[in-house]
C-alpha cells in the first residue's frame, strides 16, 4: 500500500502492460475501455480501497464493482498486482482452462459479483451500501460505469434510489473516455452537462483528470463530500490512454493485437515509461 | 467457412430498403451497421444507444404507427433485459417488429454468461403471437428476412456470432416449415442452428454405419413449431433427440416434447447446454465440446436409449 506518486505511476504502468499483453492473446479484448480507467483501479487498490488480498471476503472490507464490466482485463491486471493471485495467472485470460473470463466473474479472487451487461452495477452497489448500513459498517461502496452505459435507463433508476436512501457511502466513478462502442457517446446521446445531471438526481458530484492517480486518490479517499449525499467522480479520461496509436479512437474499443502491433504498444508504453 | 449469418442479415435488410419506405433499422450500439452500412441505409438507420428496453418501446411505436423496425442487439439483452417491452409492447399489440439478435447460444464464448443466451428460444416462445426462428446459414437468414416482410405479428430472429462450417444444400428454408435435411427410419434427430445441425448430420452418418437409419430434421421455427412434419418423422421412429444451443429445459426440446407427448407420444431425448450457468472459459466452439453438445454425444445418446429399449422391449 501507498501513496507516493512515482509507486502509483508504476503500478498503472504495470497494470497497462498486463492490458497490452492480455489482448496479444487469442480472443484479444476490451483494449480501449481497459486503458481508460487504470488510474481509477490503481488509485482504488492501491490507496483507497480498505481490502486485504489475503482475506477477499473479510465483512469489514470496501466492495468494488466493475459495472463497466468489458474493462475486466484491467481489473484483473489491478488484482494480480495487488496480491489477489498471481500475475502469472493473467496470461491464460480468455483461454481454455482458465478461470479468467472475458467479463468478471467470480471465481476469480477479489471479484465481487459478475457484471457484463451494462447497466447493473450502480443498483449492486446500492445493494451493498444499503446492507452495510443495516449492518453498521462504516465499510464503503465504490462502483466504475462507462459514460455509454449512462445510456442505460436502469443506471438512473439506482441514481434516484441511492438520493433518496441518502447512501453516502456510496461512491460511483464515470469514466468518461467520450466514446462507446459505435462512436463519441456525445453525438448519440449527449448527457452534457453531465454534473448538473448527477447534481439533480441529488448527488455531490466532482470532476478530475482521471489520468492523475494522486488526486483520483485524494478525491475518492475523502467521500462522502456532502453528507447525506452519494458521490459520483466524474473521471475525464481518454480511451485507449497510453497507446498514441489508439488513443481517442473509436476502434480502440475492442482489438486483438497483432505481434507486430503488440510490439508497437509495448514500445509506446516503454517510451511513456522513459519520459516520466 | 460460410458467411456470418449477422452479415448477411445486415447485407439483405440494406438491399431492401430502397423498396420497403417502411423498413427502419434500430440500432443500440451494436457495432454490426459499420460507418458505411450507416450511410448506404440514410434515414432508415438509427442508433438510439445502449438502452436495449427503450429499444424495444420505441420500435414498438414506430411499428404502432405503419413502420416495420428491425432492431439489432444482442440476444442476451433482447430476451432478457427487455422482455417486458417484448411482451406488452410488442407482442400483446402483435405489432410487426423483428428483433434481430446476434450472439445467439454459446456464441459469444470467452465473453461468458452476461453475455450467452441460452434461455432466449423458451422465453419468447411462449409468448402469444411470436414466430421463433434460428437460421442455420446466410441462404436462412435472407430468406427468413425477406419472408418476415409479409409477416404479420412480431419475429425473433437468433443469430449466430461468427461464420460456422458450411452445411450441404438443403430444402429452400421457408418460416414455419421443417427442413428434412435427410430421410430416416428408427430415429428422428430434431435441430435447430448451426452447430446443433452440423452434429446432427455427422451423428447421423455414424449412426447409419451401425445400421440405424436416422431422420435428421431441421426445425429452425421454434415457433410455431411445423408439428405435422415432426410428427410425421416421429411416428415411424423408436426415439426423437433434439439438440439445440440452449438450454435443456423449454427451447426446442421442451417445444418438441410438448407437440409430441400430446399428438404422437413418442421417447424423446434433449440435448443441449446442462442445467448451470457455463464457468468454462474458451470460444464457442471449444464450450460447445466442453458441455458435450457433439456428434458423439448424440451417436451415444441414440445407441444407448436404442439398446434399453431393445432389452426391455418398450416398443
Ligand atoms: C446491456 C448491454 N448492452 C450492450 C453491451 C455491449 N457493449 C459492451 S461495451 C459497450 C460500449 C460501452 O461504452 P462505455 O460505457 O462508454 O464503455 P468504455 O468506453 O469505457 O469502453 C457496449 C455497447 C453490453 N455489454 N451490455
Ligand atoms: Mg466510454
Amino acid at each position: 500500500m501507498t501513496t507516493a506518486e512515482d509507486t502509483l505511476e508504476a503500478v498503472a504502468a504495470r497494470i497497462r502492460t498486463h492490458v497490452v499483453d492480455m489482448c496479444a492473446g487469442p480472443e484479444g479484448g476490451h483494449l480501449g475501455g481497459a486503458l481508460s480507467c487504470v488510474e481509477v483501479l490503481s488509485a482504488l487498490y492501491f490507496s483507497v480501497l480498505r481490502v486485504d488480498p489475503r482475506q477477499p471476503g473479510h465483512p469489514d472490507r470496501d466492495r468494488f464493482l466493475l459495472s463497466k464490466g468489458h474493462a475486466a482485463l484491467a481489473l484483473y491486471a489491478t488484482l494480480a498486482e495487488r496480491g489477489f493471485f498471481p500475475v502469472g495467472e493473467l496470461a491464460g485470460y480468455g483461454r481454455p482452462g482458465s478461470r479468467l473470463m472475458g467479463h468478471p466473474v467470480r471465481a476469480v479472487p477479489g471479484v465481487e459479483l459478475p457484471t457484463g451487461s451494462l447497466g447493473h452495477g450502480l443498483a449492486l452497489s446500492c445493494g451493498f451500501a444499503l446492507a452495510n448500513r443495516y449492518a453498521g459498517r462504516d465499510s464503503r461502496s465504490f462502483v466504475l460505469l462507462g459514460d455509454g452505459e449512462l445510456q442505460e435507463g436502469s443506471v438512473w433508476e439506482a441514481a434516484i434510489a441511492a438520493a433518496s436512501l441518502r447512501l453516502d457511502r456510496l461512491v460511483a466513478v464515470v469514466d468518461r473516455n467520450g466514446l462507446q462502442l459505435t462512436g463519441p457517446a456525445e453525438r448519440i446521446a449527449p448527457m452534457e452537462p453531465l454534473a448538473e445531471r448527477w447534481r439533480s438526481f441529488g448527488w455531490a458530484v466532482r470532476e478530475v483528470d482521471g489520468h492523475d492517480a494522486i488526486r483520483l486518490a485524494d478525491h475518492l479517499a475523502a467521500a462522502p463530500w456532502e453528507p447525506g449525499r452519494p458521490s459520483v467522480l466524474i473521471a475525464r479520461t481518454v480511451k485507449g490512454h497510453g497507446l498514441s496509436f489508439l488513443a481517442g479512437r473509436t476502434d480502440s474499443h475492442y482489438v486483438t493485437l497483432s505481434p507486430r502491433n503488440h510490439a508497437r504498444a509495448l514500445a509506446a508504453l516503454a517510451a511513456t515509461d522513459a519520459a516520466r | 467457412m460460410s458467411r456470418a449469418v449477422r452479415e448477411a442479415y445486415r447485407d439483405c435488410l440494406l438491399s431492401l430498403l430502397d423498396r420497403h419506405p417502411e423498413v427502419i433499422c434500430l440500432d443500440t450500439d451494436t457495432g454490426l451497421f459499420r460507418p458505411e452500412h450507416v450511410s448506404a441505409a440514410g434515414d432508415q438507420y438509427l442508433n438510439l444507444g445502449i438502452a436495449e428496453h427503450n429499444l424495444m418501446g420505441i420500435a414498438a411505436g414506430m411499428a404502432a404507427c405503419g413502420r416495420t423496425p428491425f432492431v439489432n442487439t444482442m440476444a442476451a439483452f433482447a430476451t432478457s433485459r427487455a422482455l417486458e417491452a417484448i411482451k406488452i409492447d410488442i407482442a400483446y399489440n402483435r405489432l410487426p417488429v423483428r428483433i434481430m439478435a446476434t450472439h445467439g447460444g454459446l456464441a459469444a464464448g470467452h465473453l461468458g454468461p452476461t453475455h450467452q443466451a441460452l434461455e432466449d428460444l423458451a422465453v419468447l416462445r411462449v409468448l402469444p403471437g411470436m414466430t421463433v426462428v434460428v437460421p442455420v446459414d446466410a441462404t436462412a437468414t435472407e430468406a427468413f428476412v425477406a419472408q418476415s416482410l409479409s409477416l404479420p405479428g412480431p419475429l425473433y430472429v437468433r443469430l449466430d456470432r461468427k461464420p460456422s462450417p458450411p452445411l450441404p444444400p438443403a430444402p429452400a428454408p421457408v418460416i414455419g416449415r421443417a427442413q428434412t435435411l435427410r430421410p430416416g427410419g428408427d430415429v428422428v434427430l430434431a435441430c435447430c442452428g448451426p452447430y446443433p445441425t452440423l452434429a446432427c448430420l455427422a451423428a447421423a452418418d455414424t449412426l447409419a454405419g451401425h445400421g440405424i437409419e436416422t431422420a435428421v430434421l431441421n426445425l429452425h421455427t421454434v415457433r410455431p413449431l411445423d408439428t405435422e412434419a415432426l410428427i410425421d418423422a416421429a411416428r415411424a421412429a423408436a426415439l426423437v433427440v433434439t439438440v439445440e444451443e440452449h438450454w435443456c429445459g423449454g427451447g426446442l426440446g421442451g417445444a418438441v416434447t410438448e407437440a409430441l407427448a400430446e399428438a404422437a407420444p413418442t421417447k424423446v431425448l434433449r440435448l443441449g447446454m446442462p442445467d448451470q450457468f457455463a464457468d468454462a472459459v474458451g470460444n464457442q466452439e471449444y464450450l460447445l465440446t466442453y458441455y458435450d453438445i457433439t456428434a458423439e454425444r448424440i451417436v451415444t445418446m441414440v445407441r444407448t436409449a436404442l439398446d434399453a429399449t431393445a432389452r426391455f422391449g418398450t416398443h
